[in-house]
């Protein structure tokens, strides 16, 4: 099958310090790829570029490519925008919009274009099923979203995600503010979603690595140490440092 | 050990002082304007425009430049918020990746902020002989609102700086542009902190005498359209203050009690709207 997304030669400087170096990789499609490596290696940047999110910070230098399909992203014409909704983005710690659950949900759709109610409620029912969070909230539509628990809100910004219908799925340690019950959820949710699309998940917590990881990329001071099957890394690392990061040397 | 509770006491007997100072002045102002002005404030004052002989002590009130006030401030803020908004949203979102620019931005916009008000009204007499125009509510509306401008844009500025770069990403993630993200997100979050703005401003802009006595001028009549003179309070509470005789003295009091009275009822309204679309 043909990789969802292949990185060649990316590298990526802020004020001037390299912080991606000669990235060359490709994402496999309907597989979960998880990044790891220790704190400060890149590989939340290396997420934020695939979506150019990258686009927010002052002083960046980007060179490379980033083919998504057959389109470099990095050197289109095409709007941002459009790009970025092939996207779904799930954060460190969960953002709700500030405003009720149903228009979390509504926000990406609205902003497409659909406008009719029925179809937006329908919509918003099955996303919100999709992500089990529809029997907790459907009496509460209308409340702001800022009042659900943490997970909750977590798994909200999962289904609105999912609602402008992405191909791909970028998670940056979408568990790390959750407790491990919605923990569970999200990585449940992840094996089930990557069927239908395809994920990349940055995470520093190894049993995560290993619970739910198709591919494994290791990265280290923003170089791609090794990257392959994940179950070939994990038990049977080539290089020094990824075994040394599997053995808990240094996170 | 002992030394640092010492230091500890010590502050907070400086830190009590300060603040009693500071509630101490307010008290003395209230009462000064409340013990003098109370007795000469009469219904014919709040709601007549001054007679003949008003300056002299004779009937007549301040009904011309209590309106003139609101007009004006409030058509200044009006105008400001225009343009406030989204000069704050533009700094946040749009320039995020210009962080050098927007330094600078902001740097222009506190020195504009120090400028005194009676500069921004000598600059603005100045256009207005230039355009062979007259003092009118027009050229206060627009003068106070060059002036509410900078004071605005920045306190909007630090509020919408607050809000986590997340909620940003969360938004372009979803396919909004940028400007849908400011007005549509940006805007909801950061409701309560941008009326605060708005009422800091309208603050300014009521309390201003030097802005307007050039360009709003003076007048007894109420005024009817935005080409015309229009009277204000400071200024109101100024003539009056000037006044050898001792009734009139003891008007430009009541005046104060009207002007103390209009804005302590603005910043409660606001205080009390922006509780609730904080609960909302």
């Amino acid at each position: 099958m043909k990789p969802a997304i292949r990185i060649r030669n990316l590298n990526l400087h802020i004020h001037k310090h390299h912080i991606l170096k000669n990235i060359n990789v490709d994402i496999p499609a309907n597989k979960l790829t998880v990044i790891i490596g220790p704190s400060g290696c890149g590989k939340t940047t290396l997420l934020k570029t695939l979506n150019r999110l990258t686009d927010l910070s002052s002083d960046i230098d980007i060179s490379g490519q980033i083919f998504i399909g057959e389109e470099d992203i990095l050197h289109t014409s095409r709007d941002i925008t459009e790009i970025r909704k092939q996207m779904g983005l799930l954060a460190q710690r969960p953002f709700p919009l500030p405003m009720s659950i149903f228009n979390n949900v509504a926000f990406g759709l609205k902003i497409g274009g659909r406008k009719n109610k029925n179809i937006l409620a329908k919509r918003v029912e099955y996303y919100l099923r999709e992500v089990n969070l529809w029997e907790e909230v459907k009496d509460r539509l209308h409340q702001p979203a800022s009042r659900l628990s943490i997970g909750q809100q977590q798994r909200l910004c999962l289904a609105r995600g999912l609602a402008v219908d992405p191909k791909i799925i970028l998670a940056d340690e979408p568990t790390s503010a959750l407790d491990p019950i919605s923990t569970q959820a999200i990585e449940q949710k992840f094996a089930e979603l990557k069927k239908n699309y395809t994920i990349v998940m940055v995470t520093h917590i190894l049993r995560q690595a290993r619970q739910i990881a198709d591919y494994l990329i290791f990265m280290h001071m923003g170089e791609i140490i090794e990257h392959g099957p994940a179950q070939e890394i994990l038990n049977n690392p080539k290089e020094e440092k990824t075994k040394m990061y599997l053995q808990g040397v240094f996170y | 050990m002992k030394w640092r509770k010492i230091e500890e006491n010590l502050f907070r007997v400086l830190m009590f002082l300060a603040t009693m100072l500071m509630g101490g002045v307010l008290i003395l102002i209230l009462i000064a304007i409340f013990k003098n002005g109370l007795p000469a404030l009469t219904w014919e004052m709040l709601t007549q425009p001054p007679k003949g002989g008003y300056y002299f002590g004779r009937e007549g009130g301040i009904a011309n430049a209590i309106l003139g006030s609101i007009y004006l401030s409030l058509g200044a803020v009006l105008c400001a918020l225009v343009i406030a908004l989204p000069v704050a949203l533009f700094l946040n979102i749009h320039m995020k990746n210009h962080e050098r620019w927007v330094h600078i931005i902001r740097f222009l916009m506190d020195t504009l902020w120090g400028i005194p008000s009676i500069v921004y009204g000598a600059f603005a007499f100045m256009v207005m002989i230039y355009l062979g125009m007259k003092a009118s509510l027009l050229a206060g509306i627009i003068t106070v609102a060059l002036f509410i401008l900078p004071i605005m844009i920045r306190s909007m500025d630090e509020v919408i700086k607050g809000v986590p770069e997340g909620l940003l990403e969360a938004g372009l993630s979803l396919g909004a542009n940028r400007t849908e993200v400011a007005f549509k997100i940006f805007v909801r979050q950061c409701s309560t902190g941008l009326v605060t703005a708005i009422l800091l401003s309208l603050g300014r802009a009521i309390g201003d005498a030097a802005a307007v006595i050039f360009t709003a001028g003076f007048s007894d009549r109420i005024p009817t359209s935005i080409s015309q003179p229009a009277a204000t309070l400071p200024l109101a509470i100024f003539f009056q203050l000037n006044s050898p005789i001792e009734e009139v003295k003891n008007r430009a009091y009541a005046s104060a009690v009207v002007l103390t009275l209009i804005i302590l009822i603005i910043s409660t309204l606001s205080r009390y709207f922006s509780q609730k679309l904080k609960n909302h």
